[in-house]
Parts: C-alpha cells; sequence; structure tokens
C-alpha cells in the first residue's frame, strides 16, 4: 500500500448481517484526483464513502488516508464530508452553524471564516437565519459551506447533485473546480453521470459490492456516460 | 483545555437549540408537576408518611423526567444527519460524548431546582436547614444520570423503539445511584442527624459517578462509530 496516495484501500468488506455490502475492494487515489465512484442503488457506494470519511469500520481489511487511520484526529481535520443528509442544525442560524462546526475544526478566527463562507456560498444576507426558515436551496448551499469551511484536502461527496437547485449546482461545481485546481481530492458517489464525468479524472465502478471497474475518465465515457454500466455493470 | 473546548462548543450548540425549541424541557417539567400534583391528590400523606418517602418521591420524579431530557440528546442529531456531521468533524467521541452531558445536565438541574420547591408546596415540606447538602446530593445523582442516560441515548439512538428502550436499559442501571441520593435526600428532607451510617451514600455516590464518567467516556467511540 503506498503510503503516498491521498486514498489507499486494501481488501475492504463490510458485512450487514449475513449480507456482504462490500466483497474486497481495493485500489488507491492519488493527491489531485478526481474519482467518481459509479454503481446502481445498494451496489455500496456510500458504505465505502462512510468508511473512508471514519463514519463506520471494515470488517476486514485496511484503509488510509493520506498514510494514516481513517479515524485518527488529524487525518478528520483534513477530509470534507457532504453525505445524503445536510449535516446543519434547524435550530441555528446559518452563520451560528458555520461557527459550531469552525470550533470542532479547530479554525483558528471561526468568525472571520464563516463569515467569508456564508458569503461565498451567496448566503451573507441571511447569516441570522435559522435554518429551519431556510428553502432547500439555501439549506444545500450551507451544507457545501460546512464541507468546504475548513478548507479539506480530500473531499468526500455522496451523491452531491441531487436535488440541488441551479444555483447550489453552479455553486459546488465552481467550488470544486477550484478545489481540482488547488489540488485536492475528491471522491464522489452520484447517479448524475454527465456531471459527475465532466469534473472526474477517473472513474470506479462498484457492482453488488465488488470492485466491477477502476480506471482513468476516458472521452468515451464523457460522450456516452452510459458506457461504462453497459460493459461492466449490471444490463 | 482543547478537550473542554469542544465539549463546549457541543454543549453551547445544544443548549441554544433547547433554548430556542424548548422541545424536551417544556415536557420534562410539565411531566413533572404533573407527577408531583397527581401524588399529592392520591397519597393525602401526613407529616410523618412525608417525612419517610419525600426522598424516594423526589428522585422518582427526577429520573422520569430526566429520561425525557435524555432521549431527545443523540436523537435530535438524527435531524439532516447531524450526528454524521459530528463523528465526521476532528472533535473525539469522547469530546461530542461530555459536551452532551453538560447540556443534559444544565437542562435537568435547572428542571429539578424548579421542582424542588413546588414539591415543598404540595407537600408541606420545609426545605431543610443544610439545604446546601440537599443540592449537593442533587447534582452527584444527577451526574450518575445524566452519565449513564446520555450513554444509552447514544446506544439506543439508530433503535426504532428508542423512547420505549432507553429508560429500561438505564434504570436498573441507576438503582445504585438513585438508592444513595434517596437515602440521602430523606434524612436531608426530614432535618434529621446525617449520621455516619449515611456518609457512606454520598461516597457511594460520588465513586459511582466517577466510575461510570470513567467508563462512558472511555466507551463511547466505540458506541458512535463501531
Amino acid at each position: 500500500m503506498p503510503a503516498t496516495s491521498a486514498v489507499a484501500i486494501e481488501g475492504v468488506w463490510k458485512f450487514f448481517g449475513d449480507y456482504p455490502a462490500l466483497r474486497d475492494i481495493s485500489f488507491n487515489v492519488e493527491g489531485g484526483d478526481c474519482l467518481a465512484l459509479l454503481g446502481r442503488n445498494g451496489a455500496g457506494k456510500t458504505t465505502l464513502l462512510r468508511i473512508l470519511a471514519g463514519l463506520s469500520k471494515a470488517a476486514k481489511g485496511r484503509v488510509a488516508i493520506m498514510g494514516k487511520d481513517a479515524r485518527a484526529e488529524d487525518t478528520r481535520q483534513r477530509i470534507g464530508v457532504l453525505g445524503h443528509g445536510i449535516g446543519v442544525y434547524e435550530e441555528l442560524s446559518a452563520y451560528e452553524n458555520l461557527r459550531l462546526f469552525a470550533r470542532l475544526y479547530r479554525i483558528p478566527d471561526p468568525r472571520a471564516r464563516s463569515l467569508e463562507w456564508l458569503e461565498r456560498t451567496g448566503l451573507d444576507r441571511v447569516a441570522d437565519g435559522l435554518v429551519r426558515e431556510f428553502s432547500r436551496g439555501m439549506r444545500q448551499r450551507l451544507a457545501v459551506a460546512r464541507t468546504f469551511l475548513h478548507n479539506p484536502s480530500l473531499l468526500l461527496l455522496d451523491e452531491p447533485f441531487t436535488s440541488l437547485d441551479d444555483r447550489a449546482i453552479k455553486v459546488l461545481q465552481d467550488l470544486l473546480k477550484a478545489a481540482l485546481a488547488e489540488g485536492r481530492t475528491v471522491i464522489m458517489s452520484t447517479h448524475q453521470l454527465r456531471e459527475a464525468l465532466e469534473l472526474a479524472t477517473d472513474v470506479a465502478l462498484i457492482n453488488r459490492g465488488r470492485l466491477a471497474f477502476r480506471g482513468e475518465r476516458t472521452q468515451e465515457m464523457l460522450e456516452d456516460p452510459g458506457w461504462l454500466y453497459r460493459h461492466y455493470g449490471e444490463a | 483545555m482543547n478537550f473542554l473546548r469542544q465539549a463546549w462548543a457541543v454543549a453551547a450548540k445544544d443548549l441554544r437549540s433547547e433554548v430556542r425549541s424548548k422541545e424536551t424541557v417544556n415536557a420534562s417539567l410539565s411531566f413533572a408537576l404533573v407527577i408531583l400534583l397527581l401524588f399529592s391528590f392520591a397519597f393525602d400523606p401526613d407529616a410523618e408518611q412525608v417525612r419517610q418517602i419525600s426522598g424516594g418521591l423526589l428522585w422518582l420524579v427526577f429520573a422520569f423526567a430526566g429520561t425525557l431530557i435524555l432521549n431527545r440528546s443523540f436523537a435530535r442529531e438524527l435531524v439532516n444527519d447531524c450526528l454524521d456531521a459530528l463523528i465526521a468533524s476532528p472533535a473525539t467521541g469522547a469530546q461530542i460524548f461530555f459536551g452532551k452531558c453538560v447540556a443534559n445536565y444544565t437542562l435537568l438541574v435547572a428542571v429539578e431546582c424548579v421542582c424542588l420547591p413546588i414539591f415543598a408546596v404540595f407537600y408541606n415540606v420545609k426545605l431543610p436547614q443544610r439545604i446546601a447538602l440537599l443540592f449537593l446530593v442533587m447534582l452527584l445523582g444527577t451526574w450518575g444520570i445524566t452519565v449513564i442516560g446520555t450513554l444509552f441515548s447514544a446506544m439506543t439512538v439508530n433503535l426504532r423503539l428508542r423512547e420505549l428502550m432507553l429508560p429500561t436499559l438505564i434504570y436498573p442501571m441507576l438503582i445504585p445511584a438513585l438508592i444513595g441520593a434517596i437515602q440521602l435526600s430523606t434524612v436531608l428532607l426530614g432535618n434529621d442527624p446525617l449520621g455516619t451510617e449515611n456518609q457512606i451514600w454520598f461516597r457511594l455516590l460520588v465513586v459511582f459517578d466517577l466510575i461510570f464518567t470513567a467508563l462512558a467516556l472511555t466507551l463511547v467511540e466505540i458506541v458512535l462509530v463501531g
């Protein structure tokens, strides 16, 4: 397992009861790459992302994030996670939510960083508004701000474009392009093949818990996003 | 210092959310007041009976009302998958747990501080001359309830029947602490002398709190992540 890989996954298994949700998954993601993690519903994408994010443990196998354990404190300091849920508190304002996570991520000036990200996501005018009063799009932009708040080196995004409004998609795409230009690593699971493949440098396809394909994103995939499923996935 | 700073961020978040929503304090307080009111009509006790049952009655109310607060402690993190966001942050399980304990403890003590004078009025009990000692018993007993309740709240957070499971699991664990708190409260509320034979209950409460705080801080990472 090369210690220099941003993410190194070796022989990972995960069981839910007797059912193997992940079966002997092994691959590496190098720093600065953007990996699109593809697969049908229930293939195991979210399970794998949760293990990478330190939210769940593999039954067998090893995961190293920048050479360290996923649950190590300094590893988590360098990971930004955007899951299915937006991960922000309804009873707090947008500013209070970001300030809370800025403190948890030990950012030196939580106030300034929170205000900066409220502005970058276009939420500065509603900074003091409670999240429970926000529209869906505003909540999603706040979730994006929470994910990027601490300048993570590795971004783990689970279905990041699902149910985003146009403005939030634009915000997220711009942020991801900027993050990749800065050499950060991105792993995103998605069903929105076209948006994901436009950003991706690499692709991994999971089929019923097994790694069915791992390689670079090719022009062929970009022109015909369904190609990968037809060749390596289920019909 | 870093441990406390992270824990305080979690505690402050929980307290701020509760101040805005009042979802658990209102439920807990109204439940406690209803029990106190109903028991005062049910028993109609004379002074001697009150002297004998006061400690038990008080802690029965505290334990039942406390469960309502503790039940929501981790359950409120399920909205928008906030628990995942917390666990994914660099805050350790112990820091998240301790922060939640501080918030729950503050809410429980606040409810108890409202209930105590109402209890005194309903049951015609004179608050003891040694009220500082009674308050100390309340603080020690409540910390025991808080630590056990918060840990089991984390353990049951993903269960469908968590509202039923939490009381079922925590009350047996709390028996030693509750016995100690009841014995001491009965003596203090009756203005009886606190002899050396009762001091063991103080020691029991302190040891119970220390042991279960240490155990919970050690185990909570496994509880939260597996």
